[in-house]
């Protein structure tokens, strides 16, 4: 019963999404107060029964409803209730769900915190998301129904895929929608400045702090997911270049370059048609990642379950929103140009150069990621682009962004005078190599050019930020939580520059044959097999090792390492035993036995990885503390009160 | 109006990459083509399954068509596969030779014991050797040969008499009529 | 309880059941790297994502091996890699051939980083003049906070 509830709420969810669009940009047209009313109201509707919906699945998963052909899928009777909720995202059609979820939850919020905006921009806004609801909706009740019944029901279920079954990957997707779906307002508000034919720069202003925060949100996403991968999947990598993770990368990129790119738009009027394209691609990109994970069209081990009417509606759907939305910008952005200039070394001049890389960097990651396929469909053969293509062509953009980030920071708007600021960068720069050699040769007892630059671009971009702080307490000048918010973020790539540079360069990967007693020596740290036994955990069975890490003789840690084989059968799993430090990661995962008493063990030595993931942390956070800067908020309050003033 | 060509570059080359999205689901990423289609089979000399003092190599079968079967007790695919590689047997048209890719003799020479054997003869390749040499990744994965000892076709994946009539039976000679 | 850990560890165990020793392989130093270096070069094809390297499956053992063994015999690194791509294509290298059909992947990042470069060159250029030809405007322009 309650299956079926859900799939009328979503039903009566996808007429409220069309009565959104169509009030919302019939009435803004038209310009009728009750039909954009109405609009509002629709979206207040549409959250309610697509939250019921969500919540009628959860409640099949909870309740173990074998009955529902996707809870037979995903659970299991032995699932602990953690991961019996979490499955509801787990597969395709429930991620579907939460999507619209997280869709109808932005609407909601962009409906009640834009109550000061004009009432026909407002409505086109709403009224663009309520067309990229019906899009998923649709999706979903044609093509891939969560509530689809299983006659006769199953008797067990198919089990959560094992990889799936930790609290990483039940928060993992939540905040990576709230990021991808997040980018959906700024693109609805790019369309409805472009069809408004609006020639001022106040769109700009509204749309950054929804933006600021749905590109934090994305930034927590794929730092989790990064996280994820190294704690669970077993040999320690933390970045793949696979597919799908280029999928969420290229929004963040896009997104990155918009929210630079709208600082310039809001303060000067420059670059309107730079900043418009921008929302409209990164929210683009957000949907071309939503296609390549569920079409089947590039092979990742992220993928979910394929099948071609899928990719054919997906694509269909994209088409439609991202092609409708070019040709709009085609049409009405030629009109948006600005006569304002700026000097050479200005704050303008730096941000479009940071913009020109960050959009040459996605676009060189896009090409690389869509090749095989390219050369697939021209038949002239398979080919894969992997990590080695990428990790050098992604630096190629990054060095010269860096160097420029630490200068640009302090440059000013129009007229790009540094003045005091040269010689404090200079003492800066001194200071970054000097650091550099330092830990390169002090720490890790090795100088190469490679690692130097890196170091030394990690700590300029650190001190570079800090030195904002220092210099305005100095002065007594006041900070609003915009400049602090920029400082924590850069300071946040200074950091995680600082762990990228420092694991690739000295990490140490490698595996061993061990028989217990036996010993292996890596990056300075002995790793001794102690023991092994026998452990279960609530639906599965394994063996869990003792490894016992010491340095100079002085007992370190002990890492213990599982291998565990879960009840719903499937392969065996490897959890690895890891020790978390500031200074660098112990790292030791199982691998097969080898008989007579002997495994093979990986173990890894990663020095500063856990800033990679800091840094990540320090960068959302920039972002949230500059999205509640007092000015978003007067602002809105104050157009508030015009708005009332000029109604009365 | 008349719109500036700049701004319509973001539209056509979206549309452009529509076009690949288009050609790319029809496609299926996951199969890789053989590279060794259109040449002589890899060479090999391996131990028979059932008797190691007898040799097979791909020589013994030139002058008519033959299949290549690549199995193991521990792949699940095979296993699915079994009872229409007995049926493509039964029609004796073409022999199949099997090749046992890392695996145990005895677990090996039992499972065809237990589960009926459809192979002229089985090649025993315990250390992946020759498997690597026909570039098979994974099991199970079928060839055709041609009387020239030329591989014809390869199919991955189990066995389907859905494949067997659609890609190789058009490929065998026309069968001999018995009068 | 021991008769479960055999029966478990005996389920392990045939997974990687003719399980070769990884690690340490050359003695050389230079060597040993060379020999990592082609192993992260070669795609797991059982584990797509994965290099032979990282793969625990028994392809990749298997892949590693002859990468050794082939190394033993004097191959060079284009040799045995040629020897990959004749049994499994091209689709077995991580990082794709320099072949004419790739030549825009490999010309790509100069490209766009020269693209780039020249949108900003000619902005800044057309923007610095129109702060010179009219500097009274930027102290004019309300300055928002």
């Amino acid at each position: 019963m309650i299956p079926e509830l859900g799939h009328f709420a979503l039903i009566l969810a996808l007429l409220l999404s069309v009565a959104q669009a169509v009030f919302g940009l019939a009435g803004a047209a038209r310009r009728r107060e009750h039909w954009m009313a109405t609009a509002g109201a629709a979206v207040a509707g549409q959250f309610v029964f697509v939250a019921l919906a969500f919540a009628a699945l959860a409640y099949a998963f909870v309740q173990r409803d074998f009955s529902v052909l996707y809870v037979a899928q995903n659970s299991h009777s032995q699932l602990p209730l953690f991961y019996r909720i979490a499955a509801v995202w787990g597969a395709h059609e429930g991620s579907l769900l939460l999507w619209a979820l997280v869709l109808a939850a932005w609407t909601l919020a962009v409906a009640a915190a834009s109550r000061s905006l004009e009432a026909p921009f407002r409505s086109r806004v709403l009224g663009i998301l309520g067309l990229i609801s019906i899009g998923f909706q649709l999706f979903m009740l044609t093509t891939s129904n969560p509530f689809t019944r299983l006659m006769p029901a199953a008797a067990e279920g198919a089990d959560l895929n094992p990889l799936l079954q930790d609290f990483a990957l039940a928060v993992h997707p939540p905040i990576l929608y709230a990021g991808y779906v997040g980018f959906s307002v700024a693109f609805a508000f790019a369309c409805a400045t472009l069809l408004e034919g609006r020639l001022d720069a106040a769109w700009a202003r509204w749309t950054r702090p929804w933006t600021l925060a749905a590109w934090l949100f994305l930034t927590v996403g794929i730092a989790l997911g990064s996280w994820w991968a190294y704690y669970e999947l077993g040999w320690g990598g933390w970045w793949f270049w696979d597919p799908v993770e280029n999928a969420s990368f290229m929004p963040w990129l896009a997104g990155t370059a918009l929210i630079h790119s709208l600082a310039v738009t809001e303060k000067r009027g420059l670059f309107k048609s730079w900043t418009l394209l921008l929302a409209v691609a990164a929210f683009s990109l957000s949907l071309l990642g939503t296609f390549l994970v569920r079409s089947g069209v590039l092979i990742s081990v992220h993928a979910f379950a394929t099948d071609p009417k899928r990719g054919i509606f997906i694509l269909a759907f994209l088409s439609a929103v991202i092609g409708g939305a070019l040709l709009l910008f085609a049409w009405r952005a030629p009109r948006l140009k600005s006569a304002a200039g700026f000097e050479v070394t200005s704050r303008e001049s730096f941000m479009l150069a940071n913009n020109a890389l960050l959009v040459a960097a996605l676009a060189l990651i896009l090409l690389g990621t869509l090749y095989p396929l390219f050369m697939d469909a021209l038949e002239l053969g398979k080919v894969t682009v992997g990590p080695p293509w990428f990790n050098v062509v992604f630096l190629l953009p990054m060095l010269p962004l860096l160097a420029l980030l630490g200068v640009g920071m302090h440059a000013a708007w129009k007229r790009g005078l540094l003045g005091a600021w040269r010689r404090r960068l200079y003492a800066a720069g001194a200071l970054s190599i000097a650091g550099a050699l330092v830990i390169g040769a002090g720490a890790y007892g090795e100088l190469r050019p490679a690692t130097t630059i890196g170091f030394a671009l990690a700590l300029w971009v650190m001190i570079s930020s800090l030195l904002v702080p220092i210099t305005r307490l100095r002065a007594r000048q006041p900070m609003p939580a915009a400049v602090v918010g920029m400082v924590v973020a850069h300071f946040g790539i200074g950091l995680a520059t600082l762990g990228i540079t420092g694991v690739q360069s000295f990490k140490v990967e490698k595996d061993f044959a061990l028989g217990i007693g036996d010993t292996a020596s890596i990056g300075g740290y002995d790793f001794r097999y102690g023991a092994l036994r026998e452990v279960r955990g609530p639906n599965w069975r394994g063996v869990e090792a003792d490894v016992v890490v010491s340095r100079d003789g002085r007992e370190v840690t002990i890492l213990r390492p599982q291998k565990r084989a879960y009840e719903s059968g499937g392969n065996a799993m490897t959890e690895a035993g890891i020790e978390a430090g500031t200074a660098r990661d112990l790292f030791a995962a199982l691998g097969d036995d080898l008989g007579g008493g002997r495994w093979s063990f990986r173990l890894q030595y990663k020095p500063l990885i856990r800033h990679v993931w800091l840094g990540a942390i320090l960068i959302a956070l920039g972002g949230a503390i500059a999205a509640f800067d007092r000015r978003y908020r007067l602002r809105v309050r104050s157009e508030a009160r015009e708005a009332a003033a000029v109604a009365s | 109006m008349r719109i500036p060509l700049r701004f319509l570059v973001p539209t056509l080359g979206f549309a452009i990459l529509v076009g690949f999205f288009v050609v790319g689901l029809k496609r299926d990423p996951g199969v890789l083509p053989s590279p060794l289609i259109g040449k002589p089979a890899p060479e090999f000399t391996l131990e028979s399954l059932g008797d190691p003092a007898w040799k097979l190599s791909p020589a013994d079968f030139r002058g008519r068509h033959w299949v290549f079967n690549v199995w193991a007790t521990w792949c699940v695919g095979c296993r699915q596969e079994h009872e229409t590689l007995l049926a493509i047997a039964r029609e004796d048209r073409v022999p199949i030779v099997g090749l046992n890719w890392r695996d145990d003799r005895a677990l090996a020479l039992r499972w065809l014991g237990q589960l009926g054997n459809p192979y002229a003869a089985v090649a025993f390749d315990p250390e992946g050797r020759t498997a690597i040499d026909w570039g098979v990744y994974g099991a199970p994965e079928t060839f055709l040969m041609d009387a020239r000892g030329i591989v014809v076709w390869k199919h991955i994946g189990p066995m389907t008499l859905d494949a067997w009539r659609r890609d190789f039976v058009p490929r065998l000679p026309a069968p001999e009529s018995t009068p | 309880m021991r008769g479960a850990l055999a029966a478990f560890l005996l389920t392990v165990a045939t997974t990687g059941a003719l399980a070769v020793d990884t690690g340490q392989r050359f003695g050389d130093p230079g060597e040993q790297a060379r020999y990592e270096r082609l192993i992260r070069d070669l795609r797991c094809l059982v584990c797509r994502s994965e290099s032979i390297a990282d793969s625990n499956a028994l392809l990749a053992q298997d892949l590693r091996r002859e990468v050794e063994e082939l190394m033993r015999a004097g191959r060079s690194d284009e040799e045995i890699r040629s020897f990959m791509t004749e049994r499994y294509g091209d689709f077995v290298l991580m990082r794709p051939p320099v072949a004419p059909r790739t030549w825009l992947l490999w010309a790509a990042p100069a490209l766009f980083l020269a693209g780039g470069l020249a949108v900003v060159l000619v902005t800044v250029r057309r923007r610095a003049a129109a702060a010179r030809t009219n500097p009274a405007a930027l102290d004019e322009e309300p300055d928002r906070p």
